[in-house]
């Protein structure tokens, strides 16, 4: 007994389990809600340790899910965080070290985490996850994100929405999203283009709380206020050429001696530095436990789809999404998030479409009032880059008109995505324009 | 997994696969914009005008306004969209400096569904209903121009008569106002 103690705490050697002892109980048997068709022990095991997973976001919730995935079995682990290491962070993204601030949080959890649970390989990438294309996406099996930006969730989401193909079962990427703020959080496991994406839930999000602009300006009664006056509109009124930099102290200070001042003639007391770094950044207090919550339920769903040991969160028809809230006492509850038939994103997947690219862009128009699943009637077109033609507003139309008689060839590329609204239909139409000639 | 893919082979069977180089997509912000802009309803009384075609995200909008201690002047937003649009509203401010209750010196516009009351739902064509409302309904208790505010709530007719000298390039209290006549 001693003796199995100790090395679980070494890691024991190289070919022994100790450390893995409990995790092989669920790898090695089968249990009461296992399905009849799953084999355990070596395949379950295999599964586990081969699996690609990339985890996006290395802050707090990053560090948890890094430290959960390398317990729970992985060993092949990506992550990416453009983010360097800030003094403020080592409170909760505890794979850090006062050494270790103004470091890339990838490039330092990935060593941290490599350095713990021998065996495990953790490749980091310092950087935007803009920075990556599809290919790049396609060699994992699967995605976690633990990001604070609704914006960077959005561009994953259609990512993976957009790099299913039909005849490569591979190319379907199951989503991990865990989203913490304050004592409140969600975990939701997505299934791109079989069950509800990201931009299907986006009124899930609750806006950022804002104070009517009218307020700021004439009766402030809180020193945020005052901040945010400082910011919105003291701001543009005398630095208007100067692009506020979050991150830059002499801007924060500025704003800061001004709300300060502003909230002086108002009478109102409590206006600090680090107040006004929180309103300017809006800073949402991180409870650390709230994002140790949410990733553990994160990382149960991807050893559950990994392994297969356990029905897992986000299988189509069934429950997808676990909202957590601490706010009240204890609260979670598990629902199913349906689909919606008019996503922008998952809604309407691109069609390959076989065009002549010596066709103008009239012809090709005309040509969609006669295709047997949409009659487009009325089209407006464009892709990523151009505004290829609009119905309206009167003006667009006018500015776009001179495209109608321009040749395919000269307004997309071969394989290039238009997406297309249509007055008759809610949702866009996308197609991939595949040149026939 | 293998299980999804095939509940998602029966439910797509008809459906032609995408192939073909990687190529930028339409974004979700476009695609949202590129339909509210279809469901604009401009009337009489407002014109877009995209410095790019290409850009839909940045326009800018005028308003006429056909009523109201308004009417005859010639009004400019611009209009910023970014990419989290909808989750975010857009950024709306007067490019000239008039004299309004509810629009400062600096082009900062008192609407409530451009900050506090924005939600997703709501398009583009409620944010030119609401600033077209403004102009036919100046707001004295929601003021960003204090001084207008004070004037409209103490002497409607007094106001009226600052509107329109400001609206002719004159000064109201020592501010000068930009002309905006047509
Ligand atoms: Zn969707």
């Amino acid at each position: 007994m001693a003796e199995d103690a100790e090395s679980i705490l070494t890691n024991g050697p190289y070919n022994s389990r100790p450390r893995w002892k409990y995790l092989d109980n669920i790898l090695n048997r089968p249990g009461p809600f296992t399905d009849p068709d799953w084999v355990c022990g070596e395949p379950a095991l295999e599964g586990l340790s081969r699996a690609k997973i990339l985890v996006i976001g290395a802050g707090g919730l990053g560090c948890e899910i890094l430290k959960n995935l390398a317990l729970s079995g992985f060993k092949d682990i990506h992550v990416i965080d453009m983010d360097t290491i800030d003094v403020s962070n080592l409170n909760r993204q505890f794979l850090f070290r006062h050494a270790d601030v103004g470091k890339f949080k990838a490039e330092v959890a990935a060593r941290f985490v490599e350095k713990r649970v021998k065996g495990v390989k953790i490749t980091p990438y310092c950087g935007k996850i803009q920075d990556k294309d599809d290919d790049y996406y396609m060699q994992f099996a699967m995605i976690v994100c633990g990001l604070d930006s609704i914006e960077a969730r959005r561009w994953i989401n259609a990512t993976l929405v957009g790099m299913v193909d039909e005849n490569d079962p591979d190319s379907m990427k199951p989503l991990i999203d865990g989203g913490t703020e304050g004592f409140k959080g969600q975990a939701r496991v997505i299934f791109p283009t079989m069950t509800s994406c990201i931009e299907c839930q986006l009124d899930m999000h609750a806006p950022r709380a804002a104070v009517p602009l009218c307020t700021l300006a004439t009766i402030p009664r809180q020193p945020q206020h005052c901040i945010e006056w400082a910011h919105i509109i003291a701001w543009e009124e005398e630095r208007k050429d100067i692009t506020l930099d979050n991150d830059d102290p002499e801007h924060i200070t500025w704003l800061y001696q001004k709300a300060l001042k502003r909230a002086q003639e108002f009478n109102i007391p409590g206006v600090t530095y680090s107040m006004t770094q929180g309103v300017v950044k809006n800073i949402i207090p991180a409870i650390a436990s709230t994002n140790a919550i949410v990733a553990a339920s994160c990382c149960n769903e991807a050893f559950k789809i990994a392994s297969n040991t356990n029905p897992f969160l986000g299988f189509p028809g069934t429950d997808n999404y676990m909202m957590y809230t601490g706010d009240v006492s204890v609260y979670t509850y598990t629902f199913q998030h349906v689909k919606k038939a008019d996503c922008p994103v998952c809604g309407n997947l691109a069609k390959d479409l076989q065009v002549n690219s010596n066709s103008t862009l009239q012809e090709f128009i005309e040509s969609l009032a006669e295709r047997p699943e949409a009659q487009l009637k009325k089209p407006t077109i464009r892709t990523e880059a151009k505004s290829l033609y609009y119905q309206s507003p009167p003006t667009l139309e006018k500015q776009t008109r001179p495209n109608l008689s321009k040749k395919l060839y000269e307004l997309v590329s071969d394989g290039e995505e238009i997406a297309i609204q249509d007055p008759a239909f809610q949702i866009a139409f996308k197609f991939k324009l595949v040149f026939e000639n | 997994m293998l299980k999804i893919w095939s509940m998602k082979q029966k439910q797509q069977q008809d459906e032609s696969a995408a192939t073909g180089p990687k190529k930028k997509k339409v974004t979700a912000a476009q695609l949202r914009v590129q339909k509210d802009l279809s469901e604009l309803s401009l009337g009489s009384t407002m014109k877009t005008n995209f410095p790019n075609p290409d850009d839909i995200l940045n326009f800018t909008l005028t308003i006429e306004p056909d009523e109201g201690m308004y009417k005859g002047g010639r009004f400019n937003f611009s209009f910023a969209i970014n990419q989290n649009f909808p989750h975010d509203p857009p950024k709306v401010k007067c490019t000239q400096k008039i004299y309004h209750p509810n629009i400062d010196l600096e082009g900062n516009v008192c609407l409530n569904i451009l900050r506090e009351d924005w939600k997703p739902v709501l398009n583009l064509n409620a944010v030119i209903v609401g600033l077209q409302f403004l102009f036919l309904e100046p707001n004295a208790s929601d003021p960003l121009n204090k001084e207008a505010a004070e004037d409209l709530k103490s002497n409607r007719e007094g106001f009226k008569r600052n509107v329109r000298s400001a609206m002719g390039g004159g000064s109201v209290k020592g501010q000068s106002y930009e002309r905006v006549l047509k």
